[in-house]
């Protein structure tokens, strides 16, 4: 009954690119994931993705038909101003993060609130927030800008895996021989950046963090190496979006938050899995 | 010619001067310790040799054909470090970053490099162990090694035993030792006087007039009297 159900919703071209968007933001998000959990800058994703609710926000109420020509390079704007300030003494990296993300969240609903001339107020800005249906109601053109940029961030990370790691692990030894640190820093923030404007339509923007931290926690559960860690990440992230989106089709329920719940189930077997292993 | 040399020298940082007009040359084979007080501008002097801070005043020159990049950094430990999921060959191949540019993969020379270094560093058989499972000393090895991938020819080593029990920190001692036998310059911070001076053929004495001197003529000297009574 349910098989029957999901094989309905298949037929749908707009379901399959839900899906394809779905699989394609859930591995890139993984990728900087682990850099972001090791580099102890979980929180940037969580502040930056306030950020594109407010520029979300000030996209609808201006009627732009397409979105990301604003939130885009807002968010990568307010990315290279957390990571910059962040590293003056003036003020601290993590109040920082907590100033520029409250003051986003709370100038995009004021925006709302008081411009919308939707009739549906609470449901515009739930939606943002958590994400919901928009995922299936995705353009042709908005799917082609997503694989796009997904396979822009999987070549740049690619490109700069061994850079990116040996930033990670010790900054001051890369800058020692002369890797240009602050660069690599820059190009993580920014493509954090596109990550979140991505992830939005598929989760909202309050649980984008999930999908960027649960699957680098869960593997590195498991895997002592870390480029174990980051293909695994891939795997899961992957993994549990599809089973997310199509347990959300067959039973009806939210699409962002079933992902993330999905994420958070695997996290918790692998945690399991990682103290058994240990043992034995 | 030496292979850093070092001209009137001012560091330190917003408005406060650490040392001042510090010159003196860096030889091939030498092994210099760097004492001082906590504070006195030890790591301060490391990193502006290393480039990572500009010096306020004065001239570094590096000589003999030693590049500017061509150092290898043994840093302090960080927390980030402690549980972090990479290999002994992830890390120790992560050395080799300098030589590679901006090409995306390590070559077979690079990797050629970084094992020639973890068996001169005794940690082969570590290779595919992950670096948060080793003891302290180990992982001081693994970095070792991984700063031999950046240079060979000159270490800096910033307190290279901190943290380490007296066993793990003699077998280090001797391995650091052992290089400069191998013509390894060295530059070593360290808190610990004895083996500063037990060690090393220099010592630089971090305050606001440093001082640097070879090991005999600093014992005895006024200052290195004052300082070496205490142990």
């Amino acid at each position: 009954m349910a098989f029957d159900k999901l094989f309905m919703y298949l037929e749908y071209p707009f379901v399959r690119y839900a899906i394809i968007v779905g699989m394609l933001i859930a591995l890139c998000s993984s990728l900087l994931g682990v850099t972001l959990v090791l580099k102890r800058f979980s929180f940037i994703g969580d502040g930056l993705s306030h950020v594109a609710f407010g520029a979300m926000a000030v996209a609808s109420v201006m009627k732009l038909t397409n979105h990301m020509v604003l939130v885009l390079p807002v968010t990568i704007a307010c990315a290279i101003i957390i990571l910059r300030m962040g590293q003056s003494t003036k003020i601290r990296g993590d109040a920082m993060i907590a100033m520029v993300s409250v003051g986003a969240l709370a100038i995009g609903y004021l925006i709302m609130n008081v411009f919308s001339t939707s009739s549906n107020l609470s449901g515009d800005v739930c939606t943002t927030l958590f994400g919901s249906t928009s995922i299936l109601t995705l353009t042709m053109n908005e799917v082609l800008l997503s694989a796009g940029l997904s396979v822009g961030v999987v070549a740049v990370f690619i490109i700069f895996y061994n850079k990116i790691f040996a930033v990670t692990f010790d900054e001051s030894f890369s800058r020692a021989v002369g890797t240009n640190a602050s660069g690599y820093n820059l190009l993580i923030a920014v493509v954090i950046a596109v990550i979140i404007v991505l992830a939005m339509n598929l989760v909202g923007s309050l649980l984008i963090s999930a999908l960027v931290v649960f699957p680098a926690l869960s593997a590195m559960r498991l895997f002592n190496s870390f480029k174990g860690v980051t293909i695994f990440a891939a795997i899961i992230s992957v993994v549990c979006a599809l089973v997310g989106i199509l347990f959300s089709i067959v039973a009806g329920t939210p699409v962002g938050s079933t992902i993330v719940i999905t994420d958070i189930a695997a996290f918790v077997i692998c945690f399991i899995i990682g103290i058994v292993g240990r043992r034995g | 010619m030496s292979l850093i040399h070092i001209t009137n020298l001012t560091i330190g940082y917003e408005n406060r001067i650490l040392t001042e007009n510090l010159s003196f040359d860096v030889n091939a084979g030498d092994f210099i310790s760097i004492i001082g007080e906590n504070g006195a501008g030890k790591s301060t002097f490391v990193k502006t040799l290393l480039g990572l801070y500009s010096p306020r005043k004065g001239k570094i020159t590096f000589g003999d054909g030693l590049k500017k990049k061509q150092v290898g950094y043994l840093p302090q430990q960080t927390v980030v470090q402690r549980d972090f999921p990479a290999t002994v060959w992830e890390i120790v191949l992560s050395g080799c970053q300098g030589q590679k540019g901006l090409r995306p993969f390590y070559n077979s020379v690079e990797k050629g490099i970084a094992q020639f270094n973890m068996k001169r560093m005794n940690i082969t058989e570590f290779t595919k162990r992950s670096y948060r499972n080793l003891s302290g000393g180990q992982q001081q090895r693994v970095l070792l090694a991984r700063a031999l991938c950046a240079s060979d020819r000159l270490l800096i080593l910033d307190e290279p035993v901190s943290g380490l029990d007296p066993k793990a920190s003699e077998d280090m001692y001797n391995t650091i030792r052992s290089l400069n036998k191998e013509g390894v310059t060295i530059i070593m911070i360290s808190h610990d006087i004895s083996a500063a001076l037990k060690y090393a053929t220099h010592i630089l004495h971090m305050r606001k007039d440093a001082l640097f001197l070879p090991v005999k003529e600093y014992l005895q000297s006024e200052i290195g009297r004052l300082y070496t009574e205490s142990i």
